[in-house]
């Protein structure tokens, strides 16, 4: 069921797509083995308002994507490794570009990485595990992601590191009032213990809205875009300017508003290119961080 | 438009002035045309204000990288958008070293060079930027860029040849209708691979397009001594003395970071 989400009433920019950069796919729908306290699209193992994307869903917009000059692929979710053919579709994306599954590390098997680790060798180009860990000690991580996820993906992480991976941990910022430096610190000395001698650490802010609208609170009135917020603000640094991901129910703008019925942009993608207008809560976060979703290896993209 | 058949290009200087008086050295004995340098002439290394005085002396033809438009225009930071703290750290001992040791005479010929230059090599168009035709400090690594991505790149920038040095190691890729993508490599510091040589490269159209990537000796221990006179950092004299990058190795993608040490 999509949650409704926010839609102010009054004038929002709109941004147009300067050039699709990174092309997303939900390929684990909205499942996941785990119900973290703070997702933004409240996945877990009952959450069916997204499905699968099957290995041919993707094959198709892989080829498509080679027309449209795509740079990155990226895969999410829910879970990307409950989807049964994620080995498969990796193996193949790596035939057309780079790589990133964003994953919680918790149900990997030897059999795929050892699949995924050839694959990435025979690839120019690079493969990234970017897990999802919300804090460097076991009771912080907990709270948010459930009793026990901390050692096991760290079980994940340590598997990873072992068949040549160089995990991105890519933290949630859960507390308004943590110290980025002192975060930055404990995971690298977190992934140094674990078999990460080149640590590799992503934070991010949460998104208000799903569980984490529960958690700790929702978007205030304040926060949203105004068209004179854009002045002087390069739109690139925004997501639906250079993305867009591919779920089981069609295209949509971002990663962030696949449940917005209004953020669904068509049924295939070279009709999705057109300009959206910022209306969410959300694209308020995406304002003020930027590059919210992509690897540290694209850079910051504000000029 | 200026038209030739053979020319050096290198970028990243990173203020290592006795790099690039070895480079134009051999660039001269190899019988080039024409010299470009595509920007970042700070950062890094010693005694920034020895550089400019050698590219001019050898009519080095300059584009403006990041770093030169950043100290050019007075920013706050080189542009390269760290986001670890270590790396920040560091990048910000460079560059308040860089901006501080310039003189205005060359903060305001380094925010007066062009951002791009287009030029004819034989038969292909070139167009020499920094960090990529879209933007200027765009990162664009071997292993994240889709052969399908840079040919969208070269139909849109109407370019033959894209020549960029940003990431500061170099790579090519043939691309579709004999087009070419080339990251000429840097002089400023060697490229993480545990050599202490730089590079630059030598471009020909012979008529076809050729690329000779040039290993460049030279006394890296003159230039690691004078960065420990000037109180630059370790992390920086072990790179130069090494040839393996210690510092702002967030933005690396996987295959690219694998190779180095750290």
């Amino acid at each position: 069921m999509a949650i409704p989400l926010p839609i102010l009433d009054e004038p929002a920019p709109s941004i147009a797509l300067s050039h699709l950069d990174d092309l997303w796919f939900q390929v684990a729908g909205t499942l996941c083995n785990l119900t973290c306290r703070h997702c933004f699209i409240s996945c877990s193992p009952h959450n069916h308002s997204f499905g699968f994307l099957s290995l041919d869903a993707v094959r198709r917009v892989l080829d498509e994507s080679v027309q449209l000059g795509v740079k990155e692929y990226y895969f999410t979710g829910g879970e990307p490794f409950l989807n049964r053919d994620m080995t498969d579709i990796l193996e193949r994306t790596l035939l057309f570009g780079p790589a990133t599954v964003l994953t919680n590390g918790t149900v990997f098997k030897v059999e795929w990485l050892e699949r995924l680790a050839r694959a990435e060798a025979a690839s120019p180009y690079s493969l990234e595990f970017r897990v999802s860990i919300d804090g460097y000690t076991a009771e912080a991580n907990d709270a948010v992601r459930g009793p026990g996820t901390f050692d096991r993906a760290l079980r994940g992480v340590r598997q990873l590191a072992a068949h040549g991976f160089l995990p991105i941990l890519t933290v949630a910022r859960t507390d308004d009032d943590q110290n980025d430096t002192a975060l930055f610190a404990g995971f690298v000395d977190l992934l140094r213990a674990n078999g990460c001698d080149r640590p590799r650490v992503k934070i991010l802010p949460t998104l208000r809205m799903g569980a984490e609208e529960d958690r700790q609170r929702g978007y205030r009135d304040e926060e949203r875009i105004t068209p004179e917020m854009m002045e002087e603000y390069d739109p690139d640094r925004l997501i639906c300017s250079h993305s867009r991901i591919v779920s089981d129910h069609g295209v949509h703008v971002c990663p962030i508003l696949i449940e917005a019925p209004d953020a669904r942009l068509g049924a295939a993608l070279a009709k999705s290119l057109g300009v959206y207008p910022l209306r969410h809560r959300a694209c308020f976060t995406c304002y003020q961080y930027g590059a919210l979703c992509a690897n540290p290896s694209e850079g910051r993209r504000d000029a | 438009m200026p038209s030739h058949t053979r020319i050096a290009v290198f970028g990243g200087v990173y203020n290592n002035y006795l790099a690039l008086e070895a480079a134009l050295r051999d660039a001269r004995s190899r019988g080039v045309d024409a010299v470009y340098c595509l920007g970042d002439l700070g950062a890094f290394g010693p005694h920034p204000d020895r550089v400019f005085p050698l590219l001019r002396d050898h009519g080095v033809l300059c584009i403006q990288g990041n770093y030169d438009n950043s100290i050019g225009e007075g920013l706050a930071d080189c542009q390269c958008g760290y986001t670890d703290p270590r790396d920040n750290y560091f990048a910000h001992i460079s560059y308040e070293y860089t901006f501080n040791h310039t003189s205005l005479a060359n903060r305001l010929w380094m925010k007066e060079l062009p951002q791009q230059r287009r030029i004819e090599l034989g038969r292909y168009r070139l167009l020499l930027c920094h960090g990529s035709p879209r933007k200027m400090n765009e990162f664009l690594w071997e292993s994240t860029c889709p052969t399908h991505f840079l040919d969208h790149l070269a139909t849109t920038h109407n370019a033959d040849v894209i020549l960029t040095t940003h990431t500061g190691v170099k790579w090519q890729r043939r691309l579709s209708h004999d087009r070419h993508f080339v990251n000429v490599g840097v002089l400023g510091r060697p490229e993480n691979d545990g050599r202490t040589n730089v590079g630059y490269a030598i471009l020909t159209a012979n008529p076809n397009f050729e690329v000779e990537f040039i290993p460049v000796e030279y006394d890296y221990r003159r230039l690691a001594a004078e960065m420990r006179e000037e109180r630059l950092p370790l992390e920086f004299v072990e790179t130069v003395m090494t040839g393996w990058w210690t510092t702002c190795l967030e933005i690396l993608p996987s295959k690219e970071r694998r190779r180095g040490r750290y």
